[in-house]
């Protein structure tokens, strides 16, 4: 336990760093995320393509090589600076890279969204005169949002806990920390981990319950 | 399904407006494209020579395959020892008797809140100290794979079985089953098969989270990928579109099959 206690400043700075990433990236995603989802139904069909192979190849790849590809590729060879603080940039990196990859899994929640708003509510909307932006925006997505709170919550508790792999592009948060303290305390392994795995519980167990009874609060009744 | 009820049929001002249009998004698709291809090609990453050495038969017997085998292998493990655990857990969660019901809840819930990663570095680096002897790298990722997996898996062949209908287990007891006949023989075949869209998903996770043994050092195709091919040719770029088109290729076809047995 005393390891814990010793480093218990270290330790809230290295989750504080995993909720700023959580934070960012989940922002981040739910903007593309609704913007993919806009593009998969939209009467373009290059538009409907680009989105879809996007949402294909992000959810295919490993998101250790999504990241290391926005180390290695945005980062060292698009050039792309963020900051000239290498901890900042790094960070920034990480989020582009998270977001890169969460917001397919938020498109696909939200189009399966879209699929539980009946036919009669976009027909009805068009036949007031409104247009595809404007029967997506006021009546149908805000609809689809209301039927995918739970599964959007199971998308953030993912990433909340998939923000520890950004220690591939050298962001030092709680699992960085976890493996310098058991290196450093070897003889308190179980408590070490135990007391990060708790962490990791404290983050994701209230927005769970969070998600759980907006969800319900908010579900559309039909 | 079709997404065509959200806008009229265009008439034939919008079909031009939409022509103009989806030039205008290609035109966009084009350019960034090509700022990626400039910027890229400023740092030599579409040379020939760091695209031929991909084509090698020695970079693939030496990298490649090898790697691709390390995942394979990991994932084939982490599949069954996954498969086996969620099982058991989520018989255990549907026990009749608290003390196996509350316990077995208890590990589901923990090592789904907790990330994969701290499973694998406290298998990693802490084995030594709790159990004496240091585990491999295989071993860490694949102790990781079964405990996380595990737990979700045992959280969806629960939600299986809870949707068949009562009838299917009290017309099992009316026969004369025992409770374990029940589950074995009636209730978990059925709730397996309901639930394999969902099963191979999450194998599809699986596959993809065995790419975290790079941060152990454990040989699989990110690490022989992206860290061997590209330390002799320094060739990131094309190594991770590479490597990525692999992964692609399997998790898309495993994707396919999951389609298939849901329409099945």
């Amino acid at each position: 336990m005393e390891a814990l206690l010793t480093e218990r400043e270290t330790i809230l700075a290295a989750f504080w760093m995993t909720i700023r990433l959580t934070a960012v990236s989940a922002l981040g995603s739910l903007v593309l995320g609704t913007l993919l989802t806009a593009m998969r139904v939209a009467p373009l069909a290059s538009l409907r393509a680009a989105a879809s192979t996007y949402v294909s190849v992000a959810r295919n790849t490993p998101l250790t090589l999504v990241l290391l590809f926005t180390g290695l590729g945005v980062g060292a060879n698009l050039g792309v600076e963020l900051s000239d603080d290498i901890a900042t940039n790094n960070f920034w990196l990480a989020c582009i890279g998270l977001t890169a990859y969460t917001s397919a899994f938020v498109c696909e929640a939200l189009r399966s969204g879209l699929n539980t708003v009946p036919v009669g509510q976009a027909e009805a909307a068009r036949s007031l005169g409104l247009g595809f932006v404007r029967t997506l925006r006021l009546i149908t997505l805000p609809q689809a949002f209301r039927a995918v709170v739970a599964p959007l919550g199971s998308i953030l508790i993912a990433l909340t806990k998939n923000t520890t792999i950004a220690l591939v592009v050298g962001v030092s948060e709680a699992s960085v920390r976890m493996r310098e303290m058991i290196e450093t305390y070897g003889d308190q392994v179980i408590e070490i981990f135990l007391g990060f795995a708790a962490g990791f519980v404290l983050l994701c167990l209230p927005m769970g319950l969070l998600f759980g009874w907006l969800s319900r609060r908010l579900a559309v009744a039909r | 399904m079709s997404y065509a009820n959200l806008y009229e049929a265009p008439g034939p001002r919008g079909v031009r407006r939409n022509r103009l249009l989806a030039g205008a998004v290609l035109l966009v698709l084009l350019a960034v494209a090509a700022v990626v291809y400039v910027r890229f090609d400023a740092k030599d990453q579409w040379a020939a020579e760091k695209w031929l050495p991909l084509l090698r038969a020695d970079v693939w017997g030496t990298f490649i395959l090898p790697g691709l085998a390390g995942t394979l292998g990991a994932a084939v493990a982490g599949v069954l020892l996954a498969g086996l655990f969620g099982l058991v857990f989520a018989v255990a969660r549907m026990s009749e008797h608290r003390w196996i019901r509350v316990p077995a809840a208890a590990v589901v819930e923990f090592f789904r809140s907790v990330p994969l990663l701290l499973l694998i570095f406290f298998a990693f680096f802490g084995s030594y100290m709790v159990i004496g002897v240091n585990i491999s790298a295989f071993a860490a990722v694949v102790f990781g794979l079964t405990l996380y997996n595990g737990s979700v898996i045992a959280e969806i062949v629960r939600a299986g079985v809870q949707s068949l209908p009562k009838g299917q287990r009290e017309a099992a007891y009316a026969v004369g089953m025992r409770k374990s006949q029940v589950m074995r023989l009636v209730l978990l075949p059925q709730g397996v098969r309901a639930m394999l869209p969902a099963l191979v998903s999450q194998f599809i996770v699986l596959l993809k989270d065995s790419a975290l043994g790079l941060i152990v050092g454990y040989d699989e195709l990110v690490d022989r990928g992206l860290n061997g091919i590209a330390a002799n040719f320094s060739n990131v770029i094309p190594a991770a579109i590479l490597i990525a088109a692999i992964f692609i290729a399997i998790n898309t076809s495993l994707d396919r099959l999951a389609h298939r047995l849901g329409a099945a």
